[in-house]
């Protein structure tokens, strides 16, 4: 039962996907994401997963805002530019191996709903779950493994998040964008040029920073 | 579009402020929640740093950039970022000066178990990720917004308010 209704959720997922990538107007595409990351939250609530959950779902409300922010309400609603046909089939044939890629390793995975220590008893990840409370002091294992057991890994993430925004604040900031305009300032038509892009390429700027 | 982005700047209409005003409190105060209670329930400093800069952003969302400017300056967020990164830093090199040269070693006492004082750095951990992931949010939304209406191009002044902190 539950892994019927997580299928179904899943194909919405995939729908939405499709949506997003097919659709023409950004404002139909940005929706399409909105139902592609609440759909994954209810999969993870359904799965047990509320850390997961809370997270994906935040992240996903503050993705929504930049992404229609920045989207929506420009001159640019709709992408004018044709299908690219060699990109679309190296695309296919990419999602194609994935999907036999993925097909393999979902079978190398225990039953759903088994649990760990019937499938490896001496993994290291079940001294996490019998040894965490008492070792890390903490009542969520969660919080347990991120920030005690794999602390090297939050460590370098923040790092990650961190280096991300300093590169964004710094490429952005008014200092470096005065010296260009003044560069610019010759041809007033080429004011805007470090921001804009004739094709309206800009959406995909503005996603491509916030991936990172 | 110039019209649009100066009625923009001012902020949304009465009744998104309104709310605003009622909602945001809650927001800020659901955050500092998951913050807090991380290593008892569900969340944690990620969750609860978006959670916050979710607030900030609702803020300068309906009140315009000003009002955000006035309660988290520029040049505060980026402090803000580097002294959460720092402190998680510090937390975990100071596991090699207390905590018998050990890297992460959690070195306070675990406290009793379950309860909001417990769990050593653990807490202490959760906060400085969530000023970090916070100030990094709202920073990265602001460097957006201004990257958007510059795409515009029409409006000049939009852009200085960034520079004047």
């Amino acid at each position: 039962m539950l892994m019927n209704l997580i299928v179904v959720l899943l194909m919405f997922v995939a729908i939405g996907a499709v949506i997003a990538i097919w659709t023409r107007d950004l404002l139909s595409a940005v929706i399409a994401m909105g139902v592609v990351g609440f759909t994954r939250t209810v999969v993870f609530v359904l799965l047990r997963a509320p850390d997961v959950a809370i997270t994906q779902v935040v992240v996903e409300v503050l993705l929504l805002i930049i992404l229609i922010r920045s989207a929506v309400r420009r001159e640019v609603h709709t992408v004018e530019a044709g299908r690219n046909a060699p990109g679309m089939a190296v695309a296919a044939a990419f999602v194609v191996v994935m999907l036999v890629l993925g097909v393999i390793a979902i079978r190398e995975l225990a039953p759903f709903g088994q649990p760990l220590e019937v499938r490896a008893g001496d993994a290291p990840s079940m001294t996490y779950i019998k040894e965490g409370k008492n070792q890390t002091g903490s009542g969520n294992i969660v919080t347990a493994v991120l920030l005690d057991y794999r602390g090297y890994d939050t460590l370098g993430e923040a790092t990650v998040l961190f280096t991300a925004v300093v590169g964004a604040v710094a490429l952005l900031r008014r200092k470096s964008r005065k010296r260009a305009d003044e560069a610019a300032a010759p041809e007033p038509a080429g004011e805007a040029g470090p921001a804009i892009d004739p094709d309206g390429n800009q959406d995909l700027r503005i996603g491509q920073e916030e991936t990172e | 579009m110039k019209k649009l982005a100066t009625e923009e700047r001012e902020g949304m209409s009465l009744i998104v402020g309104t709310v605003t005003h009622w909602v945001c409190a809650f927001i800020v105060l659901f955050g500092l929640y998951i913050v807090a209670y991380g290593h008892l329930t569900p969340g944690g400093g990620f969750a609860g740093g978006v959670i916050l800069a979710c607030g900030f952003i609702l803020l300068m969302l309906a009140f315009g950039r000003k009002r955000l400017a006035a309660i988290l300056p520029l040049s505060r967020a980026s402090a803000l970022d580097c002294i959460g990164a720092l402190a998680f830093w510090v937390l975990a090199t100071a596991g090699i000066l207390f905590g018998g040269g050990v890297f992460f070693k959690n070195f306070l006492p675990l406290g009793k178990r379950l309860r909001l004082w417990s769990a050593g750095i653990i807490p202490l951990c959760n906060i400085a990720i969530a000023l970090k992931v916070c100030a990094s949010l709202v920073l990265v939304l602001v460097a957006l917004s201004v990257l958007r209406v510059k795409a515009g191009g029409t409006d000049e002044d939009f852009i200085t308010d960034i520079e004047e902190e």
